[in-house]
């Protein structure tokens, strides 16, 4: 665990960068996360997928897979790797402050 | 009065739960009622999924895996051969294909999972079962076995498409039956075998990973991970996998795991399912999220266990102790740990044995206890267990035997903790 500062705002995070406590994330903060990771302009449809992110986190405890992304969240599994090009589901789990979403069995 | 008990799935988790089921009833009234059972299921082929894995290197026949649905279940257990067009929970109905309605006091959802070939763009296009294979159905596994007793050399892809997919090690069992099979046929070095998958390692859990990788290694596979297939390309010579990330694997002959879903008829009922149509359920109960008279087993839940028949197997104890209480109305109690347990084929006539539940990940030592088989390191005794198995299946878990030694339960002697 570890803590970095965001827009301002002091968050803990876990070993692999995930957000221990989803509710200490604020827009400001995700645009600073994804300029971290070489997104240099949130779009609408990277908010899009973002907000759907954590609408699912916080109704079912966890993030969508990228599969379940590409069904559910009205962006294509193909436009959502343009979107999130180092993995959808790990990076926008990552940059919408949810923790990494429990996919693989 | 008679209550009802619904099956949907005549598979090994239907057939077991309704044998079970069937054996304590006969002895046992629930409150002074009869229990009547009913296994629905679309075809009376009930297929031994285990052994589609030895179908492509002409270790298994058609014929030897598969035996009729109905001579599975006890007498007096009513078989019904229908499609299923919809659960209606509110009304505690189901709706077959056939236009019959069943009306259910518990129904259970045993209806699996399936291969789900559309969502893959191009895999079931040009070469599909010339260049392009799957061994997860008996088509695939059979046309397999003639294109690979064609092969004379060249790249040999082997690709999970996306997890969740039934029995996570047989891709790798398949890598390493094809590296036997090709040393027997003296062409080895001609061949090159690639296990590609969207993991990050050779497995989900990681000891067993680590070690799986070794072997992977030592057997000249090669291995690229974190791969997330987007597109089956097959024109001509021009042949590969390409991920959404743009990386290629070139191949001669692939050989795909598909991606699954749970049955079209979860989708078509109201509340039932999720987004891939399998069925949101209590890890611990099996008691579906859908309604209380709702159960589910085996490949069709959302549990987070491995879509594989020993799961199938060890939740089968559970669900039935489980659904003799919610009949007698008494509070469900009895809990499923997660308890899997797989042989996983190494070739040369040789398997490793893991053993693992929710919290405790596969790990060295020995099945059941510390004279028991083997874990997690290749042994004769291992192939032979896995071979006995098919035996094992047909007369002792489809009709509801309990093995001693063998439960719900995972057991703890013999595992060194690393």
């Amino acid at each position: 665990m570890s803590t970095a500062t965001y827009a301002g705002v002091s968050v803990e995070l876990n070993d692999e960068g995930f957000f221990v406590d989803p509710t200490q994330w604020t827009k400001d903060i995700a645009v600073e996360l994804a300029k971290a990771d070489d997104i240099d302009e949130l779009t609408p449809q990277h908010w899009t997928v973002l907000e759907f992110m954590r609408k699912e986190y916080f109704e079912k405890g966890t993030g969508p897979t990228v599969r379940v992304l590409g069904k559910t969240s009205g962006v294509s599994v193909k436009d959502l790797y343009l979107l999130f090009p180092k993995g959808p589901a790990k990076m926008a789990a990552r940059i919408a402050g949810i923790p990494k979403p429990k996919g693989c069995i | 009065m008679t209550k009802q008990i619904v099956i949907l799935g005549g598979g090994t988790g239907g057939t077991l739960v309704a044998n079970r089921l069937h054996k304590h009833f006969k002895h046992h009234r629930a409150d002074h009622d009869t229990v009547q059972i009913i296994v629905v299921d679309r075809d009376d082929h009930h297929m031994y999924q285990p052994g589609l894995l030895f179908v492509p290197f002409g270790l298994a026949q058609h014929s030897e895996i598969v035996r009729p649905r109905r001579a599975q279940l006890h007498n007096g257990i009513e078989f019904v051969e229908s499609g299923i067009d919809r659960v209606e929970k509110d009304r505690d109905t189901v709706v077959l294909e056939n236009g019959r309605e069943l009306a259910y006091d518990v129904l259970v959802v045993a209806t699996g999972a399936q291969l789900a070939f559309d969502e893959t763009e191009g895999l079931t296009g040009p070469g599909w079962n010339e260049q392009v294979f799957t061994f997860y159905d008996i088509i695939g596994a059979t046309g397999l076995e003639a294109a690979l007793a064609e092969f004379e050399g060249g790249k040999l892809v082997v690709n999970v498409v996306d997890m969740p997919i039934k029995c996570p090690v047989a891709p790798l069992e398949f890598c390493f039956l094809a590296d036997w099979y090709f040393t027997e046929r003296g062409i080895r070095d001609k061949v090159e075998i690639t296990y590609a998958t969207p993991l990050d390692g050779a497995f989900t859990k990681p000891v067993a990973s680590a070690a799986l990788s070794e072997l992977l290694e030592e057997k000249g596979i090669h291995l690229v991970t974190e791969f997330n297939t987007g597109e089956v390309v097959c024109n001509g010579d021009d042949r590969k996998l390409v991920g959404y990330d743009g990386r290629e694997v070139p191949f001669d002959l692939a050989v795909v795991i598909p991606m699954h879903s749970g049955a079209d008829y979860v989708g078509r009922s109201e509340g039932l399912g999720d987004e891939l149509n399998f069925v949101p359920t209590n890890k611990s109960t099996l008691q579906t999220d859908a309604k209380p008279n709702i159960f589910a087993i085996g490949d069709a839940t959302n549990v987070p266990a491995s879509k594989a028949g020993s799961v199938t197997h060890f939740e089968g104890e559970v669900l039935v102790d489980n659904i003799i209480r919610f009949i007698e109305h008494r509070d469900l109690q009895s809990t499923y740990d997660g308890h899997a347990n797989c042989f996983i084929e190494t070739g040369f006539g040789k398997a490793l044995l893991i053993d693992f539940n929710y919290t405790t990940e596969p790990l060295p030592g020995h099945f059941p206890t510390k004279v028991g088989m083997p874990l997690l390191k290749e042994s004769r005794m291992n192939h032979l267990g896995k071979l006995m198995f098919q035996w094992f299946y047909w007369h002792a878990l489809l009709p509801g035997r309990d093995v001693p030694g063998i439960g719900a339960d995972m057991p703890e002697h013999g595992k060194e903790h690393v």
